[in-house]
């Protein structure tokens, strides 16, 4: 091969790699990526919102945790602190992922969203890119959570780390699409208000992650039915502590399913958003 | 190069845009003018495809903001009335993101970002968070984001607005800088209309959702001045170029009575011509100068008449109609150039009571 059709060779090569880097494909991936890459930006370097989000599952771990724990013995042979842990990683994404997606009341009413919006991309671009990033938010106080774990006593191995891993992926992706859906339709700030008290603290509440579920009156015991968060309490407690009302393919099957239905209520709600 | 169609927005009840048509050039600077609420805003969220219009449309280098959307949002960049920068994140990685989202090609992302920053001057503060930034270099860093994407029409919602008037005269040359250097496109929306005869090639006057002038800033001048009538001169109405001229005086009162026949005189001369519409006397208390206040048709051509043919002059002022004026006629009723039953008929008759 002489010099000149080394060069054409070269030069092809590179063409079509351009070709495939400037394809609609990787400028859709590209797009997710950059709404994501800003949400992660922004979320490390707000370090008192870092900071405040992870002391409220800490006051609960060890001050709800330790009073209750003292005066209450459960049915099950484990203490109320390792108990509630599963309970409180839930928490956390919960009100992690609900308040991100929430959050977009105030993106919208600063014009930081419309920039956005008025760039060549899809709404439902926008909707994944700010969904992974909800979730990576919940993810980094995940991994902080497991580490306290440890001080409480909670033994780790490497199949548990991936299901809870596994478990929270699905669960704040989830919850940060219901978070944006809701949000997207709502006008006024105090709208987040609504959300809180309608949303997330039901979510939490019913999701079993301050007692167990053997127990209960009927009518709680459906309320339960119908809140996911219950399901991935209960796959984390399997793999943390041991205990499951449910199997653990079961949890996930309903995780999945609750994650397909909010992703898709999200991306409706997103498409229908009005950009001013 | 911008082709509005009947464009209509109603909300509820309110019609913000009434079915304005309008024709704009490759390359002009158009600038939108009008009250708060006249509906200048509404027009460009639909023209950037952010609203959709309630009937009507609008093409942008030949594409349709309803069917095309995603095609002229390609085409367009635009700069929102409120600082739309994330402003945790730096000048540079703020126009990195952009530039994934308007999928700038990779080998030339970086390239054009640092081209952009330095056209704005904000390179040497690019790894700065945009907190740090001055309103004005927010600006600087809204304008250097909407031009990424190398638009063909770049949308200015009021750029210059709460910046100090060395801001603004900075923005000023960066907008001059770019029609200059990129040829592009400009529709720019503002308040100040100092501004808008500095940098519009033409303008629109928009009233209650209806365009109701459009032409050159100087057209638009004579036009007020021409649509003066005798009524206007003696109401104080008139809108046109003024001149005040100030005669010597001295303190004896032998010479006072001089001074009146100068004057006399004066007047008679003034008198005789036909681009003297109205004389007015005055007498200014304080320094007791004579004043003669004249209201005039071109001054730029008239006034080195007048300076040679009257006598005694010591000093004088003139005025010639702004935008400001421009602006006051065609918002304030007075020239109604809609049908009857219009607003701006209503207006009038609302105004006589």
């Amino acid at each position: 091969m002489n010099n000149e059709e080394n060069i054409k060779y070269t030069r092809e090569k590179t063409m079509t790699i351009n070709n495939i880097l400037n394809s609609n494909f990787v400028n859709n991936f590209l797009s997710v990526y950059a709404i994501w890459l800003r949400e992660f930006k922004v979320y490390l370097r707000e370090r008192s919102r870092l900071v405040g989000s992870l002391f409220t599952p800490l006051l609960w771990l060890f001050i709800v945790g330790s009073g209750i724990g003292s005066s209450t013995t459960l049915s099950i042979d484990v203490n109320y602190q390792k108990f509630i842990f599963p309970g409180i990683i839930s928490m956390s994404i919960i009100f992690t992922s609900v308040f991100y997606g929430a959050y977009i009341i105030w993106d919208r009413k600063f014009d930081f969203l419309k920039s956005v919006m008025v760039a060549p991309i899809s709404r439902e671009t926008i909707f994944i890119g700010k969904t992974l990033g909800g979730m990576t938010n919940s993810m980094i106080q995940v991994f902080m959570l497991l580490v306290i774990g440890l001080f409480i006593g909670i033994e780790y191995s490497l199949v548990s780390i991936l299901q809870i891993m596994f478990v929270s992926v699905i669960l704040s992706f989830l919850l940060t699409a219901l978070g944006l859906g809701l949000g997207s339709r709502m006008h006024s700030l105090e709208g987040f208000q609504m959300i809180v008290t309608f949303v997330v603290f039901p979510l939490f509440f019913l999701s079993g992650a301050l007692y167990p579920l053997d127990n209960l009156p009927d009518w709680l015991l459906f309320l339960t039915f119908i809140d996911p968060a219950t399901y991935a309490v209960d796959a984390l407690r399997n793999s943390t502590v041991g205990i499951a009302t449910y199997s653990f393919g079961f949890d996930l099957l309903l995780l999945f399913c609750s994650a397909i239905i909010t992703t898709l209520f999200g991306m409706l709600s997103f498409r229908k958003m009005r950009a001013v | 190069m911008i082709t509005l169609k009947n464009l209509t927005k109603k909300f509820d009840k309110i019609v913000a845009v009434d079915s304005v048509s309008l024709d704009i050039l490759e390359g002009e600077v158009f600038g939108l003018l009008g009250q708060n609420g006249a509906g200048k805003t509404t027009i460009i969220h639909m023209l950037a495809t952010l609203l959709k219009p309630t009937s009507g449309t609008a093409q942008i280098n030949g594409y349709d903001i309803i069917k095309d959307s995603s095609k002229v949002r390609k085409n367009i960049g635009i700069v929102f009335q409120a600082p739309s920068s994330d402003d945790m994140l730096t000048g540079f990685e703020n126009l990195k993101i952009h530039s994934y989202l308007y999928g700038v090609p990779s080998e030339l992302r970086v390239n054009r970002i640092n081209d952009l920053l330095k056209l704005v001057g904000l390179y040497k503060r690019k790894d700065d968070i945009v907190k740090k930034y001055s309103g004005g270099m927010r600006r600087r860093l809204e304008i250097a984001r909407g031009l990424l994407h190398k638009p063909k029409v770049i949308f200015l919602d009021e750029p210059t607005l709460g910046l100090d008037p060395n801001s603004r005269k900075s923005m000023w040359d960066y907008i001059q800088k770019l029609v200059k250097e990129e040829k592009i496109t400009i529709i720019l929306t503002t308040h100040y209309m100092e501004e808008a005869d500095t940098l519009c090639d033409r303008i629109g006057f928009i009233n209650k959702g209806k365009i109701i002038a459009i032409d050159t800033p100087q057209q638009l001048k004579l036009m007020i001045k021409s649509n003066n009538n005798n009524d206007d001169i003696n109401t104080g109405k008139y809108v046109g170029d003024i001149i005040k001229l100030h005669f010597k005086v001295t303190g004896d009162k032998d010479i006072q009575l001089n001074n009146s026949h100068i004057l006399t005189k004066n007047i008679e001369i003034l008198k005789s011509f036909k681009f003297v519409k109205k004389i007015e006397q005055k007498k200014e208390s304080e320094n007791k100068n004579l004043v003669l206040i004249l209201h005039v048709d071109d001054i730029n051509h008239n006034l080195p008449i007048i300076l040679k043919s009257v006598d005694n002059v010591e000093s004088i002022e003139f005025s010639q109609p702004t935008l400001d004026d421009v602006f006051y006629t065609f918002t304030q009723g007075k020239i109604a150039e809609e049908p009857e039953g219009g607003f701006m008929e209503r207006y009038a008759q609302y105004d006589k009571k």
